[in-house]
């Protein structure tokens, strides 16, 4: 899947959904809902900390 | 796409941004303590905390009758009323009543008694606080009631739409890049640009999701007007000629017939009479389920408060239901410390966001107007359009 939709949508479509299960995860459950809501919602918080922290190598 | 719908989206979203930002500042800039508002009512000494019981109850603790809880708080206030007593889900040791003037007083007195011996544990500070009540009337309506919260919630739209044409102007500014890329070798500009595409894509749903469950939640005084105007208006349609109260029934019999009316249901809160949740001649009593979704939700029971007989109990209507849902999915209290962690995390990368936006509008003013003056020096007609110019910079 190297079309060009896929490389300029690929990522935020997948950060949106995990967004999703994690914000819908918590309201429906408790326990284990509660730490995969914890897992999918702060999967885009790295990515961006990750992406906007990071420094290139020289 | 065309450079005349470029010109278009980059209209929107620079005028929808614009004239939002500074509340959504504000709104976010408060948010965060309200995020942690237990632990900072805690820190400040402000939080309500249950005595410990003796250890031969502990194992079983009592429940105290209901009408002794009323009656312990109302001795500290004797010419007020009650207007409401409730409990948290996590915290089934303590009734949180409220007495007032009147059933509307905005000036009520909170009171916090022992839900197991009935005892007045403490006066707690008012909303919290000095500093969390002035955060929580900013953040709901900038201390300006019913129209404040309107504004507030127009404000959340407009910064709706800036979600919206930011999505789409996210396409020509990233079509060459790798995702996440931050050049910022090039100029402080562009850096700032490709941090406002990369948090902006990254904060997209929770930002959406945020923004609209809390224009929705700015209208929960306009449909609770509805709904009382409407089905406790109908609910209460035997009553209408009713001569004023004499006796109040027994609050402690009445939850205990809409327990029993609602098996498997527990009492989120009381509304007594001649609040906006009850009516004059009726205790309002919210049960709330027991499941993790459930519980969030309220199915009112109405009880003559003469005689303590059920008068009617139905299912909120569609819109306090979407209400009532959107508020944990704003507030990110439903999923334990790190849902609140990320909750504040993706606030602060929120006000990132807005910043840097406001510095590349800022910036680009700046230059554009730097531009056109040479421009109309050299009599030559601008032809790109404002946004491309920038994306194509490299």
């Amino acid at each position: 899947m190297n079309s060009p939709f896929i490389k300029l949508w690929g990522m935020p479509i997948l950060l949106g959904m995990l967004t999703v299960i994690g914000l819908l995860s918590a309201l429906f459950g408790d326990g284990v809902w509660d730490a995969l809501s914890a897992v999918t919602l702060g999967v885009p918080v790295a990515v961006g900390a990750w992406f906007s922290l990071r420094r290139k190598r020289h | 796409m065309s450079a005349q719908s470029l010109r278009w989206w980059s209209w929107i979203h620079k005028w929808s941004s614009l004239v939002c930002t500074a509340f959504m500042l504000l709104l976010c800039l408060t948010g965060l303590p309200l995020i942690y508002h237990h632990e900072i009512g805690h820190l400040l000494g402000n939080d309500v905390e249950a005595p410990a019981l003796a250890p031969e109850l502990q194992a079983n603790p009592p429940r105290a009758n209901l009408d002794d809880v009323i009656a312990s708080a109302k001795a500290l206030y004797p010419n007020k009323i009650m207007m409401y007593m409730s409990q948290e889900l996590d915290e089934p040791a303590i009734w949180n009543v409220t007495l007032g003037d009147h059933p509307n007083d905005e000036h009520y007195k909170p009171i916090a008694v022992d839900a197991r011996t009935a005892q007045v544990i403490t006066e707690p500070a008012f909303e919290g606080g000095a500093f969390m009540s002035t955060m929580l009337r900013l953040h709901v309506d900038m201390f300006a009631g019913l129209p404040g919260m309107l504004f507030l919630g127009a404000m959340g739209l407009l910064l709706i739409v800036a979600i919206v044409s930011g999505v789409v102007l996210y396409a020509p500014f990233m079509r060459k890049l790798d995702f996440g890329t931050v050049r910022r070798e090039r100029s402080t500009r562009l850096k700032w640009l490709d941090l406002h595409n990369l948090l902006g894509i990254v904060t997209l749903v929770w930002a959406l999701v945020v923004g609209a469950t809390g224009v929705i939640n700015t209208l929960a005084d306009v449909l609770l007007k509805v709904w009382q105007s409407t089905e406790i208006a109908a609910m209460l349609e035997p009553y209408k000629d009713a001569r004023p109260l004499v006796q109040m029934a027994s609050v402690d019999a009445a939850v205990k017939t809409a327990m029993a009316a609602e098996p498997g249901m527990g009492v989120s809160f009381i509304a007594f009479p001649g609040t906006p949740y009850a009516s004059p001649h009726h205790y309002g009593v919210f049960m709330h389920g027991d499941q993790a979704f459930t519980s969030r939700l309220y199915k009112p029971v109405l009880i003559d408060a003469g005689n303590g007989s059920i008068t009617d109990r139905r299912e909120l209507p569609w819109y306090l239901t979407a209400l009532l849902v959107s508020q944990p999915l704003h507030f990110g209290d439903y999923g334990g410390g790190w849902m609140q962690f990320l909750w504040a995390v993706l606030d602060l990368a929120t006000i990132v966001v807005l910043g840097s936006g406001l510095y590349l509008w800022f910036k680009r003013g700046r230059r554009a107007r730097a531009e056109a003056r040479q421009e109309h020096e050299q009599k030559a007609p601008a032809v790109q359009p404002v946004l491309a110019r920038s994306g194509g910079e490299r």
